[in-house]
């Protein structure tokens, strides 16, 4: 019966009813009976002093039930937000810390820092208020462009940071790498600048928040990626409410990529004030307010130098990288171009020496942190654009020199010189069937046919690798991470058979509700329509660690198995016991407890039933009931690799690049449900080309404005920027997890920007154009067919 | 000041008082709490809002909800004869996974119903593409969501909707 239904169908998805019917039930949704709404006045400069906030007039507006400001908080001593992974510097020293107050204080350090919170009857009397309190700025010297940042002179954003450096880091040996470049019979050079991006999930961010004056308990509703980590940072470290006293309930949530996993000022104020305004209060983000104050991605600039020996095989790469952090550190940030970035610039190659240098600089503009890929996307963009480039200098096929230079499948278990073990993997079957799909045989000819019609045709491969499944808890906690990265199941049947699985990761898109039910009815037998997930309650789930860096079902679904397991163990001792059989001699097939070589049997429901109602059990040596937990801790990082192959056309006379195919191979190990990951590849690739084509963050580099701070000013990739997309898949199993899976989510995000780029330098290489910046607008191609005119 | 207004939601008739600056999208969500309807922006690009008025796809945050006086709105929650009967829109979105985080998908679907009659239910993808401009996802790279309204078009027009 599992066939239809089990692991590597193509089930329909549990959640589509709801979201189909208009019956989702966003934060926004809620209904909470005597709410408020908060408006949140946020600052107007990128640096200024605060002189002075006067409330006055606003609280005498209609509606405004209280107003609070950066005082109020400093002098109820609310914690400051953290940084929740402390990465040490070349000489061993921890990164500088500075402090991140839920409210500006006396400095607002960007453009949507937060002033003071209104809360009025409805939003729009609260934001009437805001428009009524009178801020006095002193307004300073904005330090805005990153290149800049770390310059002498440049204006410091934080006493406690020195210069803007948040921390000089290495790995690798240089000297050794240096050797090695002496030697080098070629050396590739680029400068590259990975632009930064908005998150933008549909679904702004909100936050709603009761307490409940009879329990003292406070309830907070969260787009949250990880209700847990929330509610641990928020009690252990920002507000001291005891973890037993607050509830984080993330319910249904509209998209995250990253940006949804950090502890938010706004969640923080609203659950602080609940218990002063003694009722609920609601907030959500306007659009203007995400561009401003979500988490923003990426963000480097980039030299890179990649030594080769006459031969095209690679002796070493050396990278320098400078990335922002923006004006406080976000929850993850310093991990994010360290450990998630310059670990994976060994690629999918022997590139036998590595050395990486990454400066972290703090600049007055929006905190950065991670967005889909995190880390990963700017390695590849690294790796894969000098490979490429290094493929034009030496006259070599693309693929062909990646294929000189990949790890080969009988090398691992690999070790990279940049501390990371690849456990498996096979690439040279996914870019010849990348290849294939791609048909680059015929690409010249189709480039020679664009030609007659005036366009510039390009062909671009990207070869990525990433490590996912966070991850090995006793790593990151080597590496400077402040948590565990487990994950938690429940498997809890009810005695009429039916089961609920209790996840501690989070579904904000990612289908959980389908991919985990797969599982369990596979596992046990169990009719998926007889099976629920629940998620994303710390009142009803088990402790976990959420949803980010594709680890739900490599981390989450083998928690899952093991409480799996320990059913299966606690089902054979009810079945022997039933059967009068030695549990020795009982197995567990498609659903049913049998006794090998007899007709003796007890359906696992069966079973399930004599747990509730122990009549004739065995009460002596079991417990009754049918509910096991589990948690999963990985042995190691999961690597899903794959190749992207990118074919554009250029129309010369405006810089237009048109995407005509794009391709994507990817090894995610087995697959669950290709429905599902089918549809995880697309949205990846299609934010990836995003980012390579129209997505960018800009500040006025004087005052520190964000220029793109609305859908008219930041190229969203509409369904007319994009091609359909052609899939395959290459499959060599996980050996350290118990369903052989590797990660979906991100991989889309981390190959295409490479992809699409090194597509356009091969359209413009016929120019002699060899860089053109991302994201390749209509005006920076232009401007680098015309020698930057 | 408040002002009346009433109209026809999904077959029923309501009304309420609203200030003349609410909108439409605002006195569906926040009068009769249909949150079905989203918001997903506040320059009327995204297209989470998307319901019919009088027949016509609008982006319900942009119309003032007394300018909905009168009319007939057709929200996402309306659109399914009942919860075994969906619209095929809803179908081919389930049958083609054009939905992840749902965030956008009632405006899509919306949009792509109006889209499929205002073209006599003959699409092809690049016309698909091109009109769905007014409707942002994030999740889904609009690959399946192409799918399923060239999927729907010749399912709506044999079921006669």
């Amino acid at each position: 019966m599992t066939a239809a239904t089990g692991i590597g169908a193509r089930v329909k998805r549990k959640e589509d009813q709801r979201f189909l019917t208009g019956t989702g039930r966003y934060v926004d949704d809620l209904p909470l009976a005597r709410a408020t709404y908060a408006y949140f006045l946020r600052s107007p400069h990128a640096h200024a002093r605060i002189k002075s906030i006067d409330t006055a007039a606003a609280k005498k507006m209609p509606g405004v039930v209280e107003i609070f400001t950066g005082k109020d908080t400093a002098d109820a001593k609310v914690g400051g937000l953290i940084c929740g992974w402390v990465v040490k510097d070349k000489n061993g020293q921890p990164h500088k810390a500075p402090p991140h107050p839920v409210m500006a204080v006396d400095t607002v350090r960007y453009v949507g820092d937060t002033v003071a919170m209104v809360v009025a009857n409805s939003h729009d009397e609260a934001k009437d208020a805001a428009e009524a309190i009178k801020v006095d700025y002193d307004v300073k010297p904005a330090n805005v462009d990153l290149a800049k940042a770390l310059a002498k002179g440049a204006p410091e954003v934080h006493a406690e940071a020195p210069g803007n450096l948040i921390y000089d880091w290495e790995i690798g040996v240089k000297a050794d790498v240096d050797a090695a470049f002496a030697k080098a019979a070629h050396v590739t050079k680029i400068d590259i600048v990975n632009n930064r991006l908005i998150p933008n999930a549909m679904e702004p961010r909100a936050a709603a928040a009761e307490y409940d004056k009879g329990t003292g308990n406070y309830t907070l509703w969260s787009t949250s990626q990880n209700p847990h980590v929330l509610r641990l940072i928020l009690s252990a470290f920002v507000l001291g409410i005891p973890e037993h006293k607050l509830r984080v309930i993330a319910p249904d949530v509209g998209g995250g990529f990253g940006s949804k996993i950090f502890c938010y000022n706004e969640e923080t104020m609203l659950t602080w004030a609940s218990s002063r305004v003694g009722r609920p209060i609601k907030w959500t983000a306007e659009r203007a307010e995400s561009f401003m104050t979500d988490a923003h991605g990426r963000d480097h600039v980039t030299h890179a130098e990649l030594a080769l020996d006459k031969d095209g095989k690679f002796l070493a790469l050396k990278v320098e990288t400078i990335a922002n952090m923006g004006a406080y550190l976000s929850t993850f940030a310093t991990a994010v171009p360290t450990y998630l970035y310059a670990t994976l610039l060994a690629g999918q190659y022997t590139t036998p020496l590595i050395y990486a240098n990454v400066k972290a600089a703090l600049t007055h503009t929006a905190p950065v942190d991670a967005y889909r890929g995190a880390g990963r996307p700017e390695a590849t963009y690294v790796v894969e654009s000098i490979v490429s480039k290094a493929a034009k200098e030496l006259k070599m096929d693309s693929a062909e020199l990646r294929r000189k230079n990949f790890i080969p499948a009988n090398a691992f278990p690999y070790q990279t010189p940049v501390a990371l073990q690849y456990d498996s993997g096979n690439y040279p079957p996914i870019i010849d069937e990348a290849i294939k799909i791609a048909d680059y045989k015929g690409f010249e000819a189709r480039r020679a046919e664009a030609k007659s019609r005036g366009k510039l045709r390009g062909i671009g491969f990207s070869s990525y690798i990433e490590a996912c499944g966070l991850a090995p808890s006793q790593v990151i906690g080597q590496l400077g991470g402040g948590v565990g990265q487990w994950e938690s199941a429940q498997i809890k049947f009810n005695p009429t058979g039916n089961v609920q699985i209790l996840t501690g990761a989070h579904s904000h898109g990612q289908s959980h509700e389908t991919t985990f039910a797969q599982i369990v009815s596979e596992k046990l037998g169990v009719p998926l329509e007889n099976i629920e997930v629940v998620h994303g309650d710390t009142a009803t789930t088990p402790f976990g660690m959420g949803s980010y860096g594709s680890r739900s079902l490599a981390v989450g679904g083998s928690a899952i198995m093991k409480a799996a397991d320990k059913i299966i163990a606690k089902g054979k001792k009810i079945a022997a016991h039933l059967m009068e059989a030695s549990v020795a001699d009982v197995v567990f097939e498609n659903g049913v407890f049998k006794v090998a070589g007899t007709d003796k049997n007890v359906p696992l429901g069966a079973a399930v039933f004599a747990a509730y109602v122990p009549h004739n059990y065995p009460l002596a040596e079991l417990e009754p009931g049918m509910d096991e937990n589990a948690f999963y801790d990985p042995a190691n990082f999961v690597y899903p690799a794959g190749t992207q192959i990118c074919e554009v056309e250029i129309d010369p006379d405006t810089g237009e690049v048109e995407i005509v195919n794009h391709t994507a191979v990817d090894d995610f190990g087995n697959i669950i449900n290709p429905m599902i990951v089918e549809g995880q590849v697309h949205g990846g690739i299609a934010q990836g080309v995003g980012q390579a084509l129209m997505e960018n963050a800009v500040y006025d580099k004087e005052t520190g404005q964000l220029l793109s701070g609305s859908y008219m000013d930041y190229t969203m990739p509409r369904a007319d920027d994009v091609p359909s997309f052609k899939l395959g898949y290459k499959v060599t199993p996980c050996p350290h997890n118990p369903l052989g899976v590797k990660g979906c989510g991100e991989a889309g995000a981390i190959a295409a920007p490479a992809a699409v780029m090194n597509a356009v330098h091969d359209a413009l290489a016929p120019l002699g154009v060899t860089h053109v910046p991302m994201p390749a607008t209509p005006l920076n191609v232009w401007q680098a067919i015309h020698g930057g005119k | 000041m408040t002002i009346s207004v009433a109209m026809t939601v999904n077959g029923k008739s309501v009304s309420g008082k609203v200030e003349a600056r609410t909108l439409l999208v605002q006195f569906l969500r926040e009068h009769l709490g249909m949150t079905g309807t989203h918001v997903g922006c506040d320059t009327s690009q995204c297209g989470a809002c998307v319901v019919h008025v009088d027949g016509k796809s609008v982006k319900s945050c942009t119309m003032l909800a007394v300018q909905a006086d009168s009319a007939k709105v057709l929200t996402i929650e309306g659109l399914a004869a009942s919860p075994d009967k969906l619209h095929p829109m809803q179908e081919a979105f389930r049958e083609n996974h054009a939905l992840q985080c749902g965030f956008c998908t009632p405006g899509m679907v919306m949009s792509a119903i109006d889209m499929v009659k205002r073209h006599n239910y003959q699409l092809d993808e690049a016309t698909v593409r091109r009109e769905l401009e007014g409707n942002l996802c994030r999740c889904t790279g609009y690959h399946n969501i192409v799918k399923a309204i060239l999927a729907a078009a010749p399912a709506m027009k044999s079921a006669g909707v």
